[in-house]
């Protein structure tokens, strides 16, 4: 039996980083979807970036500004003693932001298309703001919100080059199946990569098709 | 009841810009707004209910100002006690019957349900004879009962005044007539000031005790019935209106 670790290792970065995107990705989608205002598109064009720009561009950018040096990695070393870089929390500050963007833009796309109606309805009844989007925004957009989670999460799964850069490739510690893959191939060891390629491809399909399945099953219901 | 409106409110997209400019006062208990599209009757019941927010003016009802311009008052919608009975209803999607009736009784957070809730929204969907619905989702329903449920839902918290929004223009012809007599038993039953927005004459015949005519975003005229006090329906003319005009329409569709 091949060492599983990295698969483990790798579940435990995505899961903490889709959870950190899906935070900042529905406030962001909120806000630009409701609202319009000076810059917004800029605003979307920046959020959206990581899903167009070189992984280890990214890795780069996260370094100066998370780095030692870095604007706010010299804050948190400085004050904190704390440092990111080659810890598996680098990891998951370089998958969350790769997989930032697919989750903002499938929740953008699901508050658009919640009927503001229906949140003038909430309001009439005697709603405050906090209330409208609980009861009636996100349960409503909840298909959508879910299925850019699953997407955002096997995003986080697979990254490579922007954990590289940030969280090197230590083993047992930052070492993510898809670097392990990487390695193993460099080793000859085809017993560990064909068995961590076999292991994500089936969870990246079985995302997929349930991804799908949620997007057009909340077609239907519209 | 006296629904006091006087308002100005621009609305501007790109080139195109419409400014409303209403003003008018209705002392009965059954007002029709009545006007072609685009004419700023919407506009206004929306700024009634609080959805917009006009630039200057004051809005009144029942004595109580929602919205007073120079007084810097603006109460917010959830604050003003007025029932909305959308154009397309606006029953959420994701709620059951029962849920959307008593969505505005549940206060405690997030969504538990108290118990003494429960006996007034079986109350008013026995009243609105929809309580067979309960369990059943909008997307299931059909047009007049998803009327019911709309008005049932609307008038579970005692509004002080009803706005509707082209209330029948979704309703096949012969369901349109039906719910006019039942608009009528709800507003004797609940004792609740109906105003109306139409652009269906035989709706102004029914409900327009007062009726203000808007045209461009202007009120063009308001006039008054001299006989406006037959809210309680004691002779029946209105049902014989209603019945009239059903006859009428049955009679063409035979021919």
């Amino acid at each position: 039996m091949p060492d599983l670790t990295p698969l483990w290792l790798t579940l435990r970065i995505a899961s903490c980083a889709t959870m950190l995107a899906f935070v900042f990705a529905v406030g962001f989608a909120w806000l630009t979807a409701r609202f319009v205002f000076w810059g917004r598109d800029f605003l979307d064009a920046i959020l959206t970036l990581p899903l167009v720009m070189p992984p280890t561009v990214l890795g780069y950018y996260l370094i100066v500004v998370w780095g030692r040096n870095g604007w706010l990695g010299g804050w948190l070393h400085a004050h904190l003693g704390l440092s990111l870089m080659f810890t598996w929390q680098g990891a998951v500050l370089a998958a969350t932001v790769v997989s930032f963007p697919l989750l903002f833009k499938s929740a953008r796309a699901a508050f658009e298309g919640v009927s503001t109606e229906y949140e003038q309805a909430a309001r009439i009844l005697g709603d405050n703001e906090l209330r409208v989007f609980f009861r009636i925004t996100l349960p409503l957009a909840a298909r959508g919100l879910l299925a850019g989670t699953m997407l955002a999460f096997a995003r986080a799964m697979g990254d490579f080059g922007a954990t590289l850069m940030v969280a090197g490739n230590i083993e047992g510690k930052t070492q993510t199946a898809a670097m392990a893959v990487f390695d193993a191939v460099q080793a000859g060891d085809y017993v560990l990569a064909n068995t961590l390629v076999a292991i994500m491809s089936v969870v990246c399909v079985v995302i997929l098709v349930m991804t799908n399945k949620l997007a057009s099953r909340g077609r239907a219901g519209r | 009841m006296r629904l006091e409106v006087d308002i100005r409110k621009t609305l501007q997209s790109g080139e195109r810009r419409f400014e409303l400019k209403a003003a008018f006062s209705s002392q009965n208990d059954l007002t029709v707004i009545f006007g072609a599209s685009g004419s700023g009757k919407s506009l206004t019941i929306q700024a009634i209910a609080g959805l917009v927010t006009p630039e200057q003016g004051r809005i009144a009802v029942g004595g109580e100002t929602l919205f007073d311009g120079r007084q810097g008052i603006n109460l917010p919608a959830r604050t003003r006690g007025v029932g909305y009975l959308f154009q397309d209803y606006a029953l959420f999607p994701h709620l059951s019957v029962r849920d959307n009736i008593g969505y505005p009784l549940k206060k405690s957070w997030p969504f538990s349900l108290l118990p003494d809730d429960r006996q007034e929204i079986a109350e008013i969907m026995a009243a609105f004879e929809i309580a067979h619905l309960a369990g059943s989702y909008p997307a299931e329903l059909s047009g007049g009962q998803k009327q019911r449920v709309a008005l049932a839902r609307a008038m579970i918290k005692k509004p002080s005044i009803l706005l509707l929004d082209e209330p029948f223009s979704a309703l096949d012809s012969m369901l349109r007539h039906r719910m006019r007599m039942e608009l009528l038993e709800i507003r004797q039953r609940f004792a609740v000031p109906l105003v109306v927005i139409t652009h269906d004459p035989a709706d102004v015949e029914v409900f327009g005790d007062t009726l203000v005519i808007f045209a461009n975003g202007r009120v063009e005229e308001v006039s008054s019935r001299k006989r406006p006090a037959a809210l309680e329906d004691e002779d029946g003319w209105r049902t014989k209106v209603c019945r009239r005009a059903q006859w009428k329409k049955e009679r063409l569709a035979a021919a």
